[in-house]
């Protein structure tokens, strides 16, 4: 009796475990999975693959949609995704994919390159080169289709800028300008912050993109020599952009350490700082109205009256004599996809005419498309969107190479240490030189005075 | 011969019978012990091979790693990153587990012993309530506390005082606190148990002898309870020696690097930065560290007063 029991135990547990095995891995031609992140403010995406989900199954018979939302921050979505591309039984067949992360994928083996399908793809005629460039890998083929992007620049509030005697209709032509403005604003307006530029590593990305690369892409130098495929470190450029930073927070023309190294510091800008005018200008990205117009986490109806954009200028007014940096994501088929004609249907579906206006609406993100950006519903409803999408005449990307997190983390360190007053700008860039040597390696790096 | 032949067959009659009885035994087992060998050991195993690759989660490296020997390990007695966090490991597991805690809970429960049924009701029930939240939550709170505009600077303003920034000022006391106050309650329960079976008549004759209170606890109660001690500090130092969630929550391994203890640091390398190869070599090096104190502990108690 005893030992039927334990067998019958053992009988119930091998079945329960193998069950549990097989159920994860049901992966055929006759399903196309697609992962896309799903976060906080950022619906667009899922509420893009819910639209197109009835139209892809009735264009194609017998192949079931199926939606994988992956409910993560931007660092621990592509955890998860890499994860799940780690066994062929996980991986999506179609995946929405940052930009600078195509590189190092498509290395990985995890990508179809999608040249011949583009060829032949009436509409992508209609992207722009920008974009289609982010696309590409190093091997030069493109690997993906772009859902948009985003742009950088200066957002500036008017009603502080009418008390510090400052015009609505402000142009910075140079860094000191921008410096000048900030003097004005501490001396005349009491109590509010004058000029935010992230740093540190509390807010992460922002302080490396929106914030530092913002800086250098505007002097001589860049973070990546794309002729001699090195790293640029130490270089004038990244002293000065330090001590740019090394003025704001020395002069107490930003906020202070504590306040710019919370993790929720970019939220807080967006969510309190701008809205209750409690900060003149801001340096940020052209997503910021995503959470200010009606349904968003702080709706705040007049922010298009109250605010003003302008571009961020270079360090001296030097041709072009603004900067903007991009980000942006696209779609991607897998590698190991059963099914790639499907797969490719469901990527020409989602980014077509029609489904790519809906996402830049729905996820105010700046047009990459041609036919898109001179229609005008994507102007209607944000003012600021022609301005943030003219902005990708001159902007740059980020180097897309599996080592720039890295190398991001140690330029969020190096502008902690800076704005902290642990190290001097100097030292602060030969330490950041030092540190991108060792994760490069040696022969990846090059000076420049 | 038959003589020598029957014991012998006997032998062998019950030793068939003794295999197919232990045989018996050992069956239900098996499938608990598959489990833990497919969940557990496997893992492990997987981890200890990866550490010896240079595999990533993106990257040429991600669908064909390559065996790279030490090299991990080699690189992590050069990274100043790790130096420094195996140092704030150590200082955290002391501060929060060897002496917050342990300290802590005996003193608890030295004063618990012989107060009133009510004291110990709720002073039991309070120090249990903060064991009993999950560690998630418990982070959430001490954040709330201790941040810019918490309850602890609300309180402070409140009475005239200036408040500070407690998470970004001093970040290692703020998390070794929230540690303390969050696992005291174990190191309670095990020596309250403990002390329970210190001999009354003991101390009783010790105090008639003249020996003072210190004087028992020296040199009668603390012999006494010396394997609780043992276990209790092996316990709480493995514990704390895997603490992410409360750091990660309260202040995410910062301001800069100041809390990153191993666990945040292995996170970050592995899941983070995507180098899931060194990630892995950290997680073995934690284990072993682990493993040192485990050792360490089980000496001394094996050593008989």
């Amino acid at each position: 009796m005893r030992r039927q029991l334990a067998l019958v135990m053992t009988a119930v547990t091998v079945a329960a475990a193998v069950s549990a095995c097989g159920d994860s891995g049901s992966s055929d031609s006759k399903t196309i999975k697609v992962a896309y992140q799903k976060f906080g403010n950022f619906i667009g995406a899922d509420e893009l693959f819910k639209k197109i989900k009835p139209v892809f199954e009735q264009q194609n018979p017998g192949v079931k949609l199926k939606l994988i939302p992956v409910e993560a921050d931007e660092n621990s979505y592509y955890t998860k995704l890499g994860l799940m591309r780690r066994s062929k039984a996980t991986a999506p067949d179609v995946a929405y994919e940052d930009t600078f992360f195509v590189n190092s994928d498509a290395q990985a083996k995890f990508l179809m390159p999608l040249d011949s399908k583009l060829s032949a793809w009436s509409d992508w005629g209609q992207f722009v080169d920008a974009a289609k460039a982010a696309g590409r890998a190093g091997d030069g083929k493109t690997y993906g289709v772009p859902m948009g992007t985003d742009t950088r620049g200066l957002w500036y509030n008017k009603k502080i800028f009418a008390k510090a005697g400052l015009p609505a209709d402000w142009q910075p032509k140079s860094w000191n300008d921008v410096l000048t403005a900030a003097r004005q604003i501490k001396a005349k307006v009491p109590g509010v912050i004058p000029l935010n530029v992230y740093a540190g590593k509390g807010v992460g990305e922002a302080a490396s993109m929106q914030g530092f690369e913002m800086l250098l892409y505007g002097t001589a130098n860049k973070l990546y020599n794309d002729q001699t495929k090195k790293w640029v470190a130490p270089s004038r450029g990244i002293t000065d952009s330090m001590n740019f930073l090394n003025t704001i927070f020395s002069e107490k023309l930003g906020p202070t350490p504590q306040q710019a190294l919370d993790p929720h510091w970019s939220d807080n800008v967006q969510g309190q700082e701008l809205p209750q005018g409690k900060l003149a200008i801001d340096l940020d990205g052209s997503w910021l109205p995503q959470s200010w117009i009606p349904g968003g986490a702080s709706a705040w109806p007049e922010w298009s009256k109250t605010l003003g954009t302008t571009p961020m200028p270079t360090q001296n007014g030097q041709a072009p004599g603004k900067v903007s940096l991009s980000g942006g994501w696209l779609l991607s088929v897998g590698a190991n996809t059963k099914n790639p004609d499907a797969a490719w249907k469901l990527v020409q579906l989602a980014m077509n005419k029609e489904n790519s206006l809906f996402f830049y609406t729905k996820a105010t993100q700046v047009s990459v498309r041609g036919d898109v950006t001179s229609d005008p519903a994507y102007l209607q409803g944000n003012p600021t969107q022609k301005f943030w999408t003219d902005m990708v005449s001159v902007t740059q990307y980020r180097p897309a190479y599996a080592v720039y997190p890295q190398i991001s983390n140690q330029l969020q360190a190096a502008t902690e240490s800076v704005i902290t007053g642990q190290a001097t700008p100097d030292k602060a860039t030969s330490d950041l030189a030092g540190q991108i040597k060792q994760l490069a390696g040696p022969d990846k790096v090059e000076g420049a005075p | 011969m038959v003589a020598v032949g029957l014991p012998d067959a006997r032998a062998r009659r019950s030793r068939a019978t003794r295999g197919r009885r232990a045989a018996a035994r050992v069956l239900p087992i098996i499938p608990a012990f598959a489990l833990i060998a497919l969940f557990f050991l496997g893992p492990i195993l997987w981890c200890l091979y990866a550490s010896f690759t240079d595999v990533a989660l993106t990257g040429a490296t991600a669908s064909t790693p390559h065996l790279i020997g030490l090299r991990n390990y080699r690189r992590m007695f050069e990274d100043p990153a790790f130096r420094q966090s195996l140092w704030l490991t150590v200082a955290f597991v002391l501060g929060s587990a060897v002496i917050g805690q342990n300290v802590g809970g005996m003193a608890l429960a030295l004063l618990m012993k012989s107060r009133s049924r009510i004291a110990r009701a709720v002073v039991g029930a309070i120090v249990v309530g903060a064991w009993v939240m999950p560690e998630l939550v418990a982070g959430f709170v001490w954040y709330a506390f201790l941040s810019d505009d918490g309850t602890l600077n609300a309180i402070l303003h409140g009475v005239g005082l200036h408040g500070k920034s407690w998470l970004y000022a001093m970040p290692l006391l703020s998390v070794t606190l929230a540690n303390i106050w969050r696992g005291t309650a174990f190191s309670m329960l095990v020596y309250s148990a403990a002390l329970s079976n210190v001999p009354d008549d003991l101390l009783e004759a010790a105090a008639v002898d003249g020996a003072s209170a210190f004087a028992r606890l020296r040199h009668i109660t603390l012999p006494l309870m010396r394997r609780a001690v043992m276990t209790n500090l092996m316990t709480i130092t493995l514990q704390t020696l895997a603490v992410f969630t409360l750091i990660f929550v309260m202040t995410g391994g910062g301001p800069g690097t100041k809390t990153q203890t191993l666990p945040i640091y292995m996170y970050q390398s592995a899941f983070k930065f995507y180098q899931l190869g060194y990630g892995a070599a950290l997680a073995i090096v934690l284990l072993a560290v682990g493993g040192v104190f485990s050792i360490v502990y089980l000496r001394m108690m094996r050593e008989e007063v």
